[in-house]
């Protein structure tokens, strides 16, 4: 089955998680290519953030599997995933508030780093040599996501934009093939969104694939090759942001029901 | 004073690629000359006031261990004095009558370090899922429990010999040289708590310079996140459980050192010495200090282990002085005067003495370099 999806990145197949008497996914399944952005839209609620977590091992599914990298990514915790190569971002920001944006980078380097608390205490040659690796690199990831001048500063100091920013870019120390972003333009300005879209298009060219959630439809049908959209945790459409945009369960979605519908199949 | 010179001593080392490296090594000579000559200055006032300061370096060397589990990685720990009972009764057991064991002192502070240690690890692992004021009353549970085990276990089998406590420990010996006794050297006299003190200060040192490494190494980071915020730090990779656990054993076997060498310098010890006080104290010196700067936790372990003897001399003749006679009792004013430290403290200064301050790195250089 995987034999043709070699360029396929990421595949869930039937994924489905209940919080009580609510469906919050219901037997959701989708590919992702490798080196695409790749759109999960849908009005609120419907399930985005869910898939999210239950991707990164937050939560684990009721249902279904998910294929990462060719290898099944089952009932792994948060932090095997991110050795796996997945690193997200969150929707509402959680950055180390009270450490400085080079450290938050810094940590993000963590999972590809080995020192230990020997290492650490004796600071042996290896282990300086990492730490000087660690920190250039680091601050090159700040550099790249245009937050370098701040890096000394705290986390919790930095404006709001800057904060996402940093927030990709300790995501992208870890090194992974996959980066998913939860809302990365949410409350920016144009400007903003705009540097924001420049960025994601750097990232891609650089190697990693995305899966970006976003409520800015400007910003996905720019920017994504291909999009999910989930309605109450089922997924109603996939497909290229051309083809997405003109399916008319989708736009019953964010429009609401039948009215919306009536101006769609008069079309 | 040697603290504010070990403070600055302290913020120059980071900037130290900045230059004045010359400048830094002429402070440490001095911190070194003033930690010399102190014992001898103290011990010209009163041998007693040699005492406290040893067992003010005692203080110190356990809000070092506490702050890695409270101010490193953010988990609230009320029973923290445990440990320090888990090693000065290994010590006890270990080397005096009791059992009639006589092990030297480099052999049992390693296996009281390592108990602890176990222990640390036997706290935190059911603790894993809980934080802040759960985590607290579990952890100040179990404080209470080892307490109420050193004080019943002297039945069916004599373990601990219970409230009556653990006598005659023998003090540190090497060879013939024995801690307890006083010496005469070069016209100098060396009592017994003068070369505990030196033994002491020593390994306050190592003590300090473990904290200072490990906080600004990948394990300290990984703390830092997990104290910040546990779900970010597990979605970088972070194996927010062995972290922790790590926290619990590294502070517990300091705890576990600091144990042993009290059981020495004192010779007795029963469960009374690790009462849940205590465990606050400790805390208190942490949280007073400056959570999570290792300078400001020293200062207030300095700090809230001194004032209470600094008054006991003072409060008596000022109020002698001021109305002839003695009208509030020492300890009386002692708590309240450490009750309105802390109150002051919580409006005025949240952080603590010297909170913990952003480490700036040195990026200069590379933007230079292309």
């Amino acid at each position: 089955m995987s034999s043709g999806d070699a360029d396929v990145l990421l595949e869930g197949k039937g994924i489905s998680k209940r919080f009580g008497g609510l469906h919050a996914l219901v037997d959701v399944s989708f590919s992702i290519r490798r080196g695409e952005i790749y759109g999960l839209i849908g009005p609120n609620g419907a399930g985005k953030t869910s898939l999210f977590n239950v991707l990164t091992g937050i939560y684990e599914q009721d249902a279904g599997t998910f294929t990462f990298d060719g290898e099944p990514l089952v009932g792994t915790a948060s932090h095997d995933v991110a050795k796996r190569g997945i690193a997200r971002t969150f929707q509402n920001i959680r950055l180390f508030a009270n450490l400085s944006a080079l450290e938050n980078v810094m940590i993000g380097r963590h999972v590809r780093t080995r020192a230990g608390v020997v290492g650490a205490i004796v600071r042996d040659a290896r282990t300086q040599a990492e730490e000087a690796a660690i920190e250039e690199r680091a601050y090159r990831l700040l550099e790249y996501v245009g937050v370098a001048r701040r890096a000394n500063d705290l986390a919790k100091h930095l404006a709001y934009g800057d904060q996402r920013r940093l927030e990709i870019a300790r995501a992208l120390a870890t090194e992974p093939k996959l980066l998913a972003l939860d809302e990365p333009a949410a409350g920016m300005n144009a400007t903003e969104t705009s540097g924001l879209r420049k960025l994601l298009e750097d990232i891609r060219r650089d190697g990693t694939t995305i899966l970006l959630i976003e409520h800015d439809m400007k910003l996905v049908m720019s920017v994504c090759d291909r999009v999910l959209v989930l309605d109450y945790g089922r997924k109603i459409a996939e497909g290229s942001a051309a083809d997405v945009q003109r399916d008319p369960k989708v736009i019953s979605a964010y429009l609401g029901g039948e009215i919306a519908l009536a101006p769609a199949n008069r079309a | 004073m040697t603290l504010l010179e070990l403070k600055d001593l302290a913020t120059r080392n980071v900037h130290s690629a900045r230059g004045d490296r010359r400048f830094a090594w002429v402070g440490v000579v001095l911190i070194a000359a003033a930690l010399a000559i102190l014992p001898f200055a103290l011990a010209s006032i009163g041998t007693a006031w040699v005492r406290i300061t040893n067992l003010a370096i005692l203080y110190v060397l356990l809000s070092l261990g506490l702050n890695i589990v409270v101010g490193f990685a953010g988990l609230l720990d009320l029973g923290y004095i445990a440990f320090y009972a888990v090693g000065a009764y290994a010590y006890a057991l270990l080397a005096s009558p009791h059992f009639n064991l006589h092990l030297p002192f480099w052999v049992i502070l390693p296996i009281g370090a390592g108990l602890a240690c176990i222990f640390g690890v036997l706290l935190g692992a059911p603790t894993l899922k809980l934080r802040g004021d759960y985590l607290a009353i579990v952890t100040l549970g179990f404080g209470e429990i080892i307490r109420i085990f050193l004080n019943n276990l002297s039945q069916p089998v004599n373990i601990t010999n219970g409230p009556q406590g653990v006598t005659l420990i023998d003090p540190f010996r090497i060879g013939t040289f024995n801690f307890a006794r006083t010496e005469t050297l070069l016209g100098m006299t060396f009592s017994g708590p003068i070369k505990y003190y030196y033994f002491l200060v020593l390994l306050v040192i190592v003590i300090i310079v473990i904290n200072l490494r490990l906080q600004d190494s990948r394990i300290g980071r990984a703390w830092e996140a997990i104290r910040e915020d546990e779900v970010a730090a597990r979605a970088m990779g972070i194996n927010t459980r062995n972290m922790k656990l790590l926290a619990f054993a590294m502070g517990a076997s300091f705890g576990g050192v600091s144990g042993g060498v009290f059981s020495a310098t004192q010779g007795f010890i029963s469960p009374e010495s690790f009462v849940l006080v205590e465990s606050i104290m400790v805390l208190s010196m942490v949280v007073l200090g400056g959570m999570g700067n290792i300078w400001g936790v020293i200062l207030g372990a300095i700090l809230l282990s001194f004032a209470p003897e600094v008054l006991r001399y003072t409060v008596e003749p000022v109020q002698r002085a001021l109305f002839g006679r003695m009208i509030i009792e020492p300890e009386v004013i002692r708590m309240l005067l450490f009750g309105l430290a802390l109150v002051l403290m919580m409006l005025f200064r949240p952080a603590g003495i010297l909170p913990s301050a952003v480490r700036k790195r040195e990026l200069e250089r590379r933007k230079e370099t292309p």
